[in-house]
C-alpha cells in the first residue's frame, strides 16, 4: 500500500513538473558541478554562477558588462567624511522567493543583511559552523575579518557598516558573490527544524531565478522568480546542463541541446565563428598571466637582468601558439578593461640582440635558471608548458639556459610562495571585484610577500602609491595614483607581463540579451530566446 | 557449499582491510594539499590553514586518522566530502544507479554480441569471417575510450544527429528519481517520450563502455570454443550423429562457458574503470565522474569511500562468479 502511495505521489509531482517543461527554457551547458549553494562557503566561479548570480542579490551589484557597482538590494548608500562608515538604505518591498520548501511572510529588511554578514564574521553565530569543516574563504580572502569593526541596524531598512580603516575597494567587495544576502526568516526556520545544512542545498534569496532542483552532477533547474524586484525574466525556466568536457559542450551547442556554453577549446573557436547557427562573443578578460622572478635572489635582484629577460621573450609568439590569437600581449599588470589602465606605458620591445648585450653589461654569463610551468590550464594561461618551452628557446637566444619544472597544482601554488624559491614562476590572476587594488596591492604589495607576491618584490615608492590609492575614496585621485604605480612597475620589471586572454562565449543565434561580465561570471538575467 | 561460502567471506575481510589501507595511504602520497586547494590562487594564511586542517582532522598522525576512519566505516559512516560537505554514502547511492544502469547495458551489449561472434569465429576458424571478427575485436580492445567516445559523438550526434550528445535524458523531462534507473523511472513517470529519450541517451555510452568487454568476450569465447571442440567427447557426440546445433549448443558451449563467465566477472572491474572515462565524456552523472572530480579536488574522503565501495562491489561480483561455476558445471561443486 505504502509503495503504491509513493508511486502515486511521484506520478503527481512528475505531472506537475512536466507542465512547466513546455515553457520557454534556456539551457546553459555549464562546465562543472557546483560545490554547494551557499556562495559564502566557496571560491569557484562555477559555484557562483550556479548559486550567487541566479538565486541571490547583493547590497550593490556590478553593472552589467562593467566592473562598476550600482544599487542592488541597497537603493543608496552614504559614506562618512572620515571614510570609516558606510550606511546602506535598503530597497523596500523586496520579496524573498516563494518555493515549495519555503513561503516567506515578510519582505527583505536589515536583519537579513546583518545575518548574511554576521554568520561569516562572528564565531559565536550559530551559523558560523553550520557545515562541519565549512569555512568562509572569500570573506577571509578579501580581508573582511580585519576590516569590519561592526555592522549595526539603524532601523528596519538601514544598515551601517563601521570599518577599522579606510578602504575604497570595500564597495566593490560588497557586490561580490560571497556577500549575497540570505533570508534570516528561512534560516530561522531551518534552524528550528534542525536542518541547517539545507541552506547549502536548497538556496532561497531575492534573485531573478529561484531554485527548483539539483540532480547531482547532471543538471540544476531554476524557474523565473515571479516576484523579482527587477521584474520577471523573459525566460520561464533556466537549466544548467553540467557538461565537463569542452568538446562535448560544443557538440551539444551545435545540436541545439544547449543555448550557451563557457570555455570553448581554443582550437574550436574558428569553426564556431563560421557556423551560421552560432554567434561568438569575445571580450578581453579581467586577467593577467605573468612570469614572476624572485627579485630577492641573484641575479634577478638586478633590474637590468629582469629587463633584459623581459625583452628576450617573444610574447606575440606565445599568444599565437597557446591561444591561437585569443589573447593580447600584456604590458601592464592590470588588464586594459580595468579603470586606471595606463596605456601610455611602453612595453619592453622584443629584441634578443639588445637583451643579450644588456645581460653582458650586467656581468651575467652562462646563466642557468628554472622556469616554472603550471600543471593546469587557467583562463589566463591555457598551456603553461608550451609557453615555458617557447620562453626556453627565446632565452637560449640570449645565452640563458632554462630548465622547465612543474609540480602538482596545490604543490605549485604552495612552493612558489617560498621566499627563497629559485627561478621564475609562470602564474596569473583573474580579478575578483574589478578594482585595481585587487591586482596591484594583492599581487605586488609588500604585505603580500610570502603569499600572493610571487616576485617577493617590495618597492617602497610603488607600495606607498598603492596604499594611498586604497585609502582614498576619490576615484580620479585613485586613477592617477594607480597610473603612476604602473610606470614604476614597468621600470622595475618584477614580472614579465605575458598576456591578457580573451573570454570567448559561443551561443546559439536565437539567444538575445546576454551580456558578458568582465569578471568572468555567467549571469542570465535579461536573457531571452528569439522565436 | 556453505563452508565454501564462509571460507570465501573470511578471505574478503583481510582483502578489504588491505584495500582500505591502500586507498587511505596512496591518495595521501599524492602531492597536493586539499586544504590549500580550497582557496585556489587566493593564498590562505598559515593560521587559517592550520585551523581548517584541524577542523578536518588532518593535523593528527596518519595512523590515528586511519583508525578513526575505519571506526567510522564500522559504524556505517564513510565521512563527508571536504568540498561539497555531503555525506559520502548519500552521494554514492544517489549516483551509483546511473553507473550500474550504464554498466548493465554495456555488459549485456558485450555478451549479446560477443558470445555469438566468438562461437561463429570458432566454428569458421581461419575463414574470412573469423579473421574479420578477431581483427575488429583487436581494434576494439586497443581503442582509447576517450577518443572512441568523441569520435562516435561527432559522427552520430554531430554530423548525423541520430543520437543525443550527452546526459541521461533530455532536459525537457524532469521527474523525481524513484529507482535511480532512468529507463525504469522514465516509464514510471508516464511522460510521453521520456523512455525513448532515456534509451536514446544510453546508446552511445553503452557502445563505448561495452567495446572493450565485447572484444575480450569474443576472443575468450572463440579460444574456449576451439579448445572444447577438439575434445574427445565432442567428437563422440558428433560420431553419435547428433545435430551440429546440439553438439555446439549443448555439449561444447556449456563447458566453454566456464572461462567465459570468469572473463565476464573480471570485466566488472574493467567496466568500473571504463566508466570513469565514459561518464566524463558523456556527462553521465555516475560514480566514475564523481571520483574523477574528487581526485582533482583532492577530496580524500570521497576518493577513499568511493574506492572502498568499488572494491567491495568487485569482490562481491567475483564471489558470485565463483558460485555460478557450480551451477554451470556440476563437476565443480566446492
Amino acid at each position: 500500500m505504502l509503495k503504491k502511495m509513493t508511486f502515486a505521489a511521484a506520478l503527481a509531482t512528475a505531472t506537475i513538473l512536466s507542465g512547466a517543461a513546455s515553457a520557454k527554457t534556456f539551457v546553459f551547458c555549464s562546465e562543472g558541478s557546483p560545490e554547494g549553494f551557499d556562495p559564502g562557503l566557496y571560491t569557484a566561479g562555477t559555484t557562483f554562477d550556479a548559486a550567487a548570480h541566479t538565486v541571490y542579490n547583493r547590497l550593490l551589484e556590478f553593472k552589467k558588462g562593467t566592473t562598476e557597482t550600482e544599487p542592488g538590494l541597497a537603493e543608496s548608500y552614504e559614506t562618512s567624511a572620515d571614510g570609516l562608515e558606510y550606511t546602506f538604505k535598503l530597497r523596500s518591498g523586496v520579496k524573498f522567493q516563494t518555493t515549495d520548501y519555503f513561503t516567506p511572510t515578510r519582505d527583505l529588511n536589515a536583519d537579513d543583511v546583518i545575518f548574511s554578514y554576521d554568520r561569516q564574521m562572528n564565531k559565536d553565530n550559530p551559523w558560523n559552523q553550520y557545515i562541519a569543516g565549512g569555512s568562509w574563504e572569500y570573506f577571509a580572502g578579501m580581508g573582511f575579518p580585519d576590516l569590519i569593526a561592526s555592522i549595526e541596524k539603524v532601523d528596519d531598512m538601514t544598515v551601517k557598516f563601521k570599518l577599522k580603516r579606510k578602504e575604497a575597494p570595500f564597495l566593490a567587495n560588497v557586490a561580490m558573490p560571497f556577500a549575497s544576502i540570505m533570508s534570516k526568516e528561512y534560516a530561522d526556520k531551518l534552524e528550528a527544524a534542525g536542518t541547517k545544512e539545507k541552506l547549502n542545498q536548497q538556496p532561497l534569496g531575492t534573485g531573478p531565478f529561484q531554485f527548483v532542483a539539483y540532480q547531482q552532477d547532471a543538471a540544476i533547474r531554476y524557474k523565473a522568480n515571479p516576484d523579482y524586484w527587477g521584474g520577471k525574466q523573459k525566460i520561464d525556466d533556466l537549466v544548467f546542463a553540467i557538461t565537463t568536457d569542452a568538446a562535448v559542450r560544443y557538440q551539444k551547442l551545435q545540436a541545439g541541446e544547449c543555448h550557451l556554453m563557457p570555455y570553448p577549446n581554443a582550437a574550436d573557436v574558428q569553426a564556431m565563428k563560421s557556423n551560421p547557427a552560432l554567434t561568438v562573443q569575445e571580450q578581453e578578460g579581467l586577467n593577467i598571466a605573468y612570469v614572476a622572478f624572485n627579485t630577492t635572489q641573484a641575479p634577478f635582484d638586478k633590474v637590468e637582468v629582469r629587463k633584459a629577460l623581459s625583452m628576450a621573450v617573444n610574447k606575440q609568439a606565445i599568444v599565437d601558439a597557446v591561444f591561437q590569437g585569443a589573447a593580447t600581449p600584456a604590458k601592464n599588470p592590470i588588464p586594459p578593461t580595468m579603470w586606471s589602465y595606463n596605456d601610455a606605458v611602453q612595453d619592453d620591445t622584443y629584441d634578443p640582440e639588445a637583451a643579450k648585450k644588456m645581460l653582458e653589461d650586467a656581468g651575467v654569463k652562462d646563466l642557468s635558471m628554472k622556469v616554472w610551468a603550471m600543471p593546469v590550464a587557467r583562463p589566463y594561461m591555457l598551456n603553461a608548458r608550451r609557453a615555458a618551452e617557447l620562453m626556453q628557446s627565446d632565452f637560449a637566444k640570449v645565452g640563458v639556459n632554462v630548465e622547465i619544472v612543474s609540480y602538482e597544482w596545490a604543490e605549485y601554488l604552495e612552493r612558489s610562495k617560498a621566499k627563497d624559491r629559485d627561478g621564475a614562476v609562470i602564474l596569473g590572476w583573474t580579478g575578483d571585484n574589478g578594482d585595481p587594488d585587487n591586482f596591484l596591492d594583492t599581487l605586488l604589495g609588500c604585505d603580500a610577500i610570502g603569499g600572493n607576491n610571487r616576485a617577493q618584490w617590495c618597492n617602497k615608492e610603488f607600495d606607498d602609491l598603492v596604499t594611498k590609492a586604497k585609502e582614498s575614496s576619490d576615484q580620479a585621485e585613485r586613477t592617477k595614483l594607480y597610473e603612476q604605480a604602473q610606470v614604476i612597475f614597468k621600470k622595475e620589471a618584477p614580472w614579465i607581463t605575458v598576456d591578457h586572454s580573451l573570454s570567448v562565449v559561443p551561443m546559439r543565434k536565437e539567444v538575445t540579451g546576454f551580456v558578458q561580465s568582465p569578471l568572468g561570471d555567467f549571469a542570465f538575467d535579461g536573457v531571452d530566446l528569439a522565436e | 557449499m556453505v563452508r565454501f561460502l564462509l571460507g570465501r567471506l573470511a578471505v574478503l575481510i583481510p582483502t578489504f582491510i588491505g584495500v582500505s589501507i591502500i586507498a587511505f595511504s596512496f591518495i595521501r602520497l599524492l602531492p597536493g594539499d586539499p586544504v590549500a586547494l580550497l582557496s585556489g590562487e587566493r593564498v590562505m594564511s598559515p593560521e587559517r590553514h592550520a585551523i581548517i586542517s584541524a577542523q578536518l582532522g588532518f593535523d593528527r598522525p596518519i595512523v590515528v586518522q586511519y583508525l578513526d576512519y575505519i571506526w567510522g566505516i564500522l559504524r556505517g559512516d564513510f565521512g563527508t566530502s571536504i568540498v561539497t560537505k555531503q555525506p559520502i554514502l548519500e552521494s554514492f547511492f544517489a549516483l551509483f544507479p546511473a553507473t550500474l544502469e550504464l554498466s548493465i547495458c554495456a555488459i549485456l551489449f558485450a555478451i549479446i554480441l560477443g558470445i555469438p561472434a566468438g562461437i561463429f569465429a570458432a566454428i569458421k576458424r581461419g575463414s574470412f569471417f573469423d579473421q574479420t571478427i578477431m581483427g575488429t575485436a583487436l581494434v576494439g580492445y586497443s581503442m582509447p575510450i576517450f577518443w572512441w567516445g568523441l569520435l562516435l559523438i561527432i559522427l552520430f550526434s554531430g554530423i548525423l544527429q541520430w543520437t543525443p550528445v550527452s546526459g541521461r535524458i533530455s532536459l525537457l523531462y524532469f521527474f523525481p528519481p524513484v529507482t535511480g534507473f532512468m529507463l525504469i523511472d522514465s516509464l514510471i513517470s508516464g511522460q510521453a517520450g521520456a523512455f525513448k529519450s532515456a534509451a536514446s541517451h544510453l546508446i552511445l555510452p553503452t557502445i563505448v563502455l561495452g567495446t572493450i568487454p565485447l572484444a575480450v568476450i569474443a576472443r575468450q569465447t572463440r579460444s574456449a570454443m576451439l579448445e572444447v571442440l577438439s575434445e574427445d567427447y565432442v567428437r563422440t557426440a558428433r560420431a553419435k550423429g547428433l545435430s551440429p546445433l546440439r553438439v555446439i549448443g549443448v555439449h561444447a558451449l556449456r563447458n566453454a562457458m566456464i572461462p567465459v563467465i570468469t572473463t565476464i566477472g573480471l570485466q566488472v572491474g574493467v567496466m568500473l574503470a571504463g566508466a570513469i572515462l565514459t561518464e566524463t565524456i558523456f556527462s553521465w552523472p555516475g560514480i566514475g565522474k564523481w571520483m574523477v572530480d574528487s581526485v582533482f579536488r583532492r577530496d580524500y574522503p570521497v576518493i577513499q569511500g568511493g574506492l572502498l565501495m568499488i572494491a567491495a562491489i568487485i569482490m562481491v561480483v567475483n564471489l558470485i562468479v565463483d558460485l555460478l561455476y557450480g551451477l554451470i558445471n556440476p563437476r565443480i561443486r566446492h
